[in-house]
C-alpha cells in the first residue's frame, strides 16, 4: 500500500496519530539534548550528544514530512505553531533535562522503544512508512551502543553514580512506559497491517531493556505507565519547553528565518 | 600550574620567557632549527625546539583551544531558540564542530607535553586565556547570524594564516579547521542575508547585531602590532606568519563590502574605501576596552567562565565514575560484556 490519495479517511486519520506522536517524541527528545552542547561532562560527550540531538531532530522532520503528504502542514508548521495540547509525545521527553544521569537514562529507553517500533514498522503495510522506518533503524544503530554503553558505565561505577543512576530511572520509567501508550486508532491500523499493537511492543522492549539495567545493578520499579501526551495532557514542562522552542519563530518579528 | 613534560619530568610551564639558553651547541641546534623553518620545513614533536618556541606554542594553542570551548557558549544559548528545524540543526552541528576545534587544539598542544587536564584546569582557575570576543553577549537571534559572518570570517582569516605555520601538529589542525569553517561562514552569511533581507524588524536586529560585532571582530586579531610583546619573536619562528594588523586589514578588506552591499551600514564613521592604496580605511576598536576584556572585566566574563566551572562540577561525578570503572576493568573487575572502546 503506498498510494497517499487513496487511503481511506479514517484509516489517513489512524496513521497519521502514529506519525503524530513518533515526529514529535524525536523533536522535543533532540530539543533536550541539545540543551547539553556546551555543557555536557566530557568534551566527547558535548560532541556526540550533540550527534543524538541532530539525529533525532532530522528523524523528527522525515516523520513531519510523511505526516505533510497525508495533508498535515509542513514541518516548520508543526514544531513551532502548535500548543502543548496539540502535542502528542509521551511525556518522558518533555521532562527537564536534568543531570546526566537522567540524560543517558532516558536516551536508553527512548533508543531502545523507538528500536522496537522501528523494527515492527518495517514490515508496515504502508510501504513509505515500510521505507523510512529501515532509513532511520539504521541511523540508530549508533545511539543504541552510546546509550547501553551509558549505563554500564555510570550504573555501577561508584556510590554517587549508582544512586544517580537509580533516582533517574525511578523518575524516568512510568514515563518511558507511556511510550507505548496506544495512539488513537490503533484497532484500525492493527487490522490494516500498519502496526503491531503496542502492548506487543512495550512487550518487547522489555525484553531488551531489563537485561541492559539489571547487568548494571539497576532496580526496575514496579509502576503504572504514565498516560496522557498521546491526547495532548502533557507535565507542566512543555509549555516552557515550546516557550523556548517556539521563542522567535513565533516572535512576530519576521516570516522567514 | 600547568605544567609540562620535558625529558620524562613534569616541569612548570613558566610565566615568563625563560633565561636565554647559551653555548656553542645551543648556538648550533639554534641556528639549524631556524634555517628549517627559513626552508619551510615543519618543526615536528620529536624535533629539537628553543624552550620558548615551545613555551609561545603552548601559550598559543590552549588558549586557541579555549576559545573554541568558550566560544561554544554564547551561540549555544541560541540553540533551544534556533526558528526553524533547519536553523536549529546547522546551530547545533557548528557549536559542536567548536568543540571538536577545542578537542584537535588540545591535543595539538599535548604534542608539546601540556595536558588537556592541566590546560582545563588553568582555563578554570582563571590562568589561562581565550578570545576576548566571547565575552560579549548575545542579546538577540541575529548575533549568532553575526557572529556567523564576523567573528568566524575573522577567524577564518586568522587560521589561514597559522595553518602556513611552522608546527606541524598546529598547522595541520589549522588546516583541518579552516575546512570545516568554510561551511560556517557560508551558513553565517546564510542567516545573516536572510536577516538582512527581511522585515524591517529583522533589519534592525541584524543592523543592532552588526554594530555589536563589528569593533569584538576587529579585536579578535590581538592588540595592535604596537603594542604586541609576542609578536617579533612569533613572526620569527614562523607560528605566525603575517602581523595582527595586517591580518585586521585582511579582514575589513573582505568583510566591510560584503556587509555595505546588503544595505547595512558599519559602526565606524571613519570607514572608506582608499583607491590609492586599494584598502579600506577604518578605525581601531578601543583598545582600553580591549585589555579591560582581557583582564576579565568584559561584559560576560564573568557570565562566561561560571558556566564553564558549573558544567566542570557538574560533570565532575560523571568522570570520577568513568575512572572508577576503568580502573576496576583494568583489575579484571567488571564484566566488561558492554565495554565498548574508550569514549
Amino acid at each position: 500500500m503506498g498510494n497517499l490519495s487513496r487511503m481511506p479517511e479514517p484509516l489517513r486519520e489512524a496513521v497519521g496519530n502514529l506519525l503524530l506522536a513518533m515526529a514529535d517524541e524525536e523533536v522535543l527528545i533532540g530539543h533536550r539534548d541539545s540543551e547539553w552542547v556546551g555543557h555536557a561532562p566530557i568534551l566527547e560527550a558535548d560532541i556526540a550528544i550533540a550527534s543524538i540531538a541532530q539525529d533525532e531532530i532530522g528523524h523528527a522532520i522525515l516523520w513531519y514530512s510523511l505526516l505533510q503528504e497525508l495533508g498535515w502542514p509542513d514541518p516548520d508548521r508543526m514544531a513551532y505553531f502548535r500548543d502543548p495540547p496539540e502535542f502528542r509525545n509521551a511525556t518522558l521527553v518533555e521532562l527537564p533535562r536534568g543531570d546526566w544521569a537522567f540524560t543517558v537514562v532516558r536516551q536508553f529507553l527512548f533508543d531502545f522503544a523507538e528500536k522496537v517500533r522501528l523494527e515492527a514498522l518495517m514490515g508496515s503495510a504502508w510501504t513509505p512508512l515500510a521505507e523510512a522506518a529501515a532509513k532511520v533503524r539504521r541511523e540508530e544503530t549508533y545511539h543504541l551502543m552510546h546509550s547501553r554503553a551509558w549505563i554500564a558505565r555510570l550504573g555501577d561505577a561508584t556510590e554517587e553514580s549508582h544512586q544517580r543512576m537509580q533516582a533517574a530511572l525511578d523518575l524516568a520509567w512510568p514515563h518511558a512506559l507511556g511510550l507505548f501508550e496506544p495512539a488513537p486508532g490503533e484497532a484500525l491500523r492493527v487490522a490494516e497491517g500498519i502496526q503491531p499493537p503496542e502492548a506487543e511492543l512495550r512487550a518487547r522492549w522489555e525484553a531488551e531493556v531489563r537485561p541492559i539495567l539489571e547487568a548494571a545493578s539497576l532496580v526496575i520499579p514496579q509502576a503504572e505507565p504514565i498516560y496522557g501526551g498521546r491526547a495532548g495532557r502533557h507535565t507542566e514542562h512543555l509549555a516552557s519547553l515550546l516557550a523556548d522552542f517556539q521563542l522567535v519563530a513565533r516572535s512576530g518579528l519576521g516570516e522567514t528565518w | 600550574m600547568l605544567t609540562y613534560r620535558i625529558h620524562g619530568q613534569m616541569v612548570p610551564v613558566p610565566e615568563q620567557a625563560p633565561p636565554p639558553q647559551e653555548g656553542p651547541e645551543y648556538e648550533a641546534r639554534l641556528a639549524e632549527f631556524e634555517a628549517r623553518i627559513a626552508r619551510g620545513e615543519k618543526i615536528e614533536p620529536t624535533d629539537w625546539m628553543p624552550e620558548e618556541y615551545r613555551r609561545q606554542l603552548i601559550r598559543m594553542i590552549s588558549q586557541h583551544a579555549h576559545s573554541e570551548v568558550v566560544g561554544m557558549l554564547p551561540e549555544g544559548r541560541w540553540i533551544p531558540h534556533a526558528p526553524t528545524l533547519r536553523r536549529k540543526l546547522i546551530l547545533i552541528a557548528k557549536v559542536q564542530d567548536e568543540g571538536g576545534h577545542g578537542q584537535l587544539l588540545y591535543r595539538a598542544a599535548e604534542t608539546l607535553g601540556v595536558t588537556r587536564e592541566e590546560m582545563i584546569e588553568a582555563l578554570l582557575a582563571g590562568k589561562a586565556k581565550y578570545s576576548v570576543v566571547f565575552n560579549y553577549p548575545t542579546p538577540t537571534w541575529a548575533d549568532v547570524a553575526a557572529i556567523g559572518l564576523l567573528i568566524d570570517g575573522a577567524a577564518v582569516v586568522n587560521q589561514l594564516m597559522l595553518a602556513q605555520g611552522s608546527y606541524g601538529p598546529y598547522a595541520r589542525a589549522m588546516k583541518r579547521i579552516c575546512y570545516e569553517e568554510s561551511f560556517h561562514i557560508k551558513q553565517g552569511y546564510d542567516a545573516f542575508v536572510a536577516l538582512a533581507t527581511g522585515t524591517p524588524a529583522q533589519r534592525q536586529m541584524i543592523q543592532e547585531a552588526v554594530n555589536r560585532w563589528w569593533y569584538p571582530a576587529l579585536m579578535l586579531f590581538g592588540p595592535s602590532d604596537r603594542d604586541s610583546v609576542h609578536t617579533p619573536t612569533l613572526l620569527r619562528w614562523r607560528i605566525k606568519t603575517k602581523t595582527n594588523d595586517e591580518l585586521r586589514q585582511e579582514f575589513v578588506d573582505q568583510y566591510a563590502p560584503m556587509v555595505l552591499r546588503l544595505g547595512l551600514t558599519l559602526p565606524d564613521p571613519n570607514l572608506r574605501y582608499d583607491p590609492e592604496t586599494g584598502h579600506w580605511r577604518f578605525s581601531e576598536p578601543d583598545w582600553e576596552e580591549f585589555w579591560q576584556v582581557i583582564k576579565g572585566n568584559g561584559p560576560c566574563n564573568a557570565e562566561r567562565m561560571a558556566a564553564r566551572r558549573r558544567a566542570h562540577e557538574e560533570g565532575r561525578w560523571v568522570r570520577e565514575a568513568l575512572a572508577a570503572k576503568a580502573a576496576r576493568q583494568a583489575n579484571g573487575g567488571g564484566d566488561g560484556r558492554y565495554a565498548m572502546a574508550s569514549l
